[in-house]
């Protein structure tokens, strides 16, 4: 399919799939083994400039949007989506202080970031809030010279790797939603650390991890945003990463899709290969057409992220659900073309069929997503639009 | 302080086929890398030149075509590259290939550190760097395994021997030759890959270089290739007749014959 990307796009995208064959390749069965946090191939991102790729040019970075940073998930989420997470999450960590923060928040930060110097981390989830996401408790009380936090996050992705953290927190309870805000908290501040690491499913070489707040006292100059707008900068930020996810699916969906080709074409049953046999043909084609369909959605929803459009939350959402729906739907087809040896650590689709379960769940669950895409269609009727 | 990388390129696989009539490798349809040793080279100079703030150049001598391989250079850290190219360099064996590029390091003006990957993985013969130290008159430390450190015009490494290492000190100028294992290259940076888009390539040609004609290519090569070929595979088995218990007999005195047994 033709997707008519510009040279710079090209450049991006031909790269990161170098570093994902070359780099990424060769240790992804055993950082999925280990759940290890891949150090090594963060290092290899940084140096080839990509965390600079979401970063705009005058904070040292590329100036990229949603759709270049689509590429590069795509294509390292291709060989392994553990490794792509925590390349995304670094993105995810610093969209709210790219939209919102001050001119010197930008400059005091940004710059590591691009750099690949500082990985960031975003920090919603706690253990009453998921889908409702605004029922979290972690308070942070006005004090003399800043704001003292205090309560537990849970579920976040490179916690305790990242150095610089987005968290929501209520700075006025008795307000609910309306009385969060977001601050940034560094690693090594007083009564910030981190709790245990979580032991999981698939994308198991990104690291996930609680962050404990007791008494930990943040400047006044941390918060991103107004006082109290800190969940509608959420709703917005998370508008605006989802496609990213999408790309997440896609790459996942792609490198499944690639395994089960090339399987087919070497076993032998029945005197054939496999991918002669109808029925094989038959699974193989939709898996293709789905992956493809899910990547058309995920670009023009990314596109549409980065044109400037003022209200994308549909957009977004239908291209996260798609494409994380499609990764579980082909990379559980892959599975059932490789058989018995499908099933096995040796080949790589079990690993992709387990990595995939995540994205129907992150970032917004299917369920919560669907229910905001079906809002916006009742909103839109009643515009009568 | 200068460092100059020398780089070749050669055919990117490893069935490579001769040419019967000419001997020449053919090199229709191969996509060409940069020598894979030589990437190591590179690697090393950029690593120098992040840690003592110096500039990279890497220089290069083959066909036109070989400005692809530069470019890549630059997008990996190299700040300017030189290709050397002539019809007069074509066929060079090590001597003309090491007088060549001795005389462009000689019209840089200045280059402290020559690093050259261990060997070729075409030619193979690891001669070239030797060879250009010898020229340039100047020390020479084969398979460096590690920099220690650099200071007052003084180098100190690490070199691979048989069973150990050395720790080798140097003046420089000097011409090392670093190994595999000295560090794991880096992949382009897309910075880089911008700027080696724009960079301009000067090419230096046997004029532009002031070489003696009768010193480079086929005609100041000291040696020829007569003939290229694969070995012959030769299977000798035999296959015994007769009863079962002759047949062993018969095995069992060959491999008394042999010293087998």
């Amino acid at each position: 399919m033709e997707y008519f990307l510009t040279e710079q796009q090209k450049t991006i995208k031909g790269l990161a799939r170098r570093i994902a064959e070359e780099k990424i390749l060769p240790v992804r069965a055993e950082l999925d083994e280990t759940e290890e946090f891949p150090w090594a191939v963060i290092k290899d991102l940084a140096d080839s400039d990509m965390f600079r790729v979401f970063i705009p040019e005058e904070y040292e970075g590329l100036g990229g949007g949603c759709f270049e940073l689509c590429l590069v998930i795509e294509e390292l989420s291709r060989v392994c989506s553990g490794i792509a997470v925590s390349y995304a999450a670094s993105a995810l960590g610093c969209l709210t202080l790219l939209e919102y923060g001050t001119e010197a928040q930008k400059q005091k930060y940004l710059p590591d970031i691009a750099s690949g110097k500082r990985l960031t981390a975003f920090a919603l989830t706690e253990s009453t809030a998921g889908s409702d996401a605004s029922a979290i408790k972690t308070t942070a009380e006005r004090v003399e010279g800043g704001y003292v936090i205090n309560g537990t996050k849970q579920f976040i992705t490179n916690g305790g790797e990242a150095e610089i953290y987005t968290v929501i927190v209520l700075t006025d309870k008795t307000r609910g939603a309306r009385g969060a805000s977001t601050f940034l908290v560094e690693k090594g501040t007083p009564g910030f650390s981190f709790g245990k690491k979580e032991r999981k499913m698939g994308i198991r070489a990104s690291s996930t991890r609680e962050l404990i707040f007791r008494n930990c006292l943040v400047p006044d100059e941390n918060m991103i945003g107004k006082q109290g707008m800190g969940f509608i900068m959420t709703m917005k930020l998370l508008d605006r990463s989802r496609p990213g996810i999408g790309a997440q699916a896609v790459g996942l969906a792609q490198g499944a899709l690639e395994a089960a080709v090339d399987y087919s074409r070497q076993r032998i049953q029945f005197g054939h290969p496999l991918i002669s046999l109808p029925v094989v043909q038959d699974i193989l084609a939709d898996m293709a057409t789905r992956v493809e369909a899910a990547r058309a959605l995920v670009y023009a929803a990314a596109r549409t992220v980065d044109s400037g459009a003022k209200n994308f939350t549909e957009e977004s959402a239908m291209a996260k659900v798609f494409a994380s729906d499609t990764a579980m739907k082909v990379t559980t087809d892959a599975v059932q073309i490789c058989g018995g040896a499908g099933y096995m650590k040796d080949y790589p689709v079990e690993k992709m069929m387990r990595d995939a379960k995540i994205t129907q769940i992150y970032e917004g669950s299917n369920q919560v997503l669907r229910n905001a895409i079906a809002i916006e269609l009742r909103k839109r009727k009643a515009r009568r639009e | 302080m200068n460092i100059v990388v020398c780089l070749k390129q050669v055919p990117g696989t490893t069935k490579v086929e001769i040419d019967p009539q000419t001997n020449t490798l053919v090199r229709q349809g191969i996509k060409n890398i940069i020598n894979p040793f030589d990437t190591y080279a590179l690697e090393e100079g950029v690593r120098i030149k992040e840690r003592y703030g110096v500039k990279v150049t890497v220089i290069s001598m083959g066909p036109p075509q070989a400005e692809e391989m530069l470019r890549e250079a630059i997008s990996t850290g190299a700040d300017e590259a030189i290709l050397l190219s002539d019809s007069t360099f074509a066929g060079a064996d090590t001597l003309a290939t090491a007088y060549t590029l001795a005389r462009a390091i000689h019209k840089l003006g200045q280059g402290d550190i020559i690093i050259c990957g261990r060997q070729t993985i075409d030619g193979d013969t690891g001669q070239v760097a030797p060879e250009l130290a010898e020229m340039l008159g100047i020390p020479f430390v084969a398979y460096v395994s590690q920099i220690e450190e650099i200071a007052n015009g003084y180098m100190r490494v690490q070199r691979m021997v048989e069973d150990g290492h050395e720790v080798i000190e140097t003046p420089l100028p000097a011409v090392i030759t670093v190994v595999k294992g000295i560090n794991a290259p880096r992949l382009p940076s897309l910075r880089g890959i911008t700027r080696s888009k724009s960079a301009s390539i000067p090419v230096w040609t046997a004029q532009e270089l002031g070489v003696d004609k009768s010193m480079t290519g086929l005609s100041g090569s000291a040696t020829r290739v007569i003939k290229v070929f694969f070995p012959q595979r030769v299977r000798r088995g035999e296959i015994l007749q007769g009863e079962l218990e002759s047949q062993l007999e018969s095995l069992i005195d060959k491999l008394r014959d042999a010293k087998l047994i």
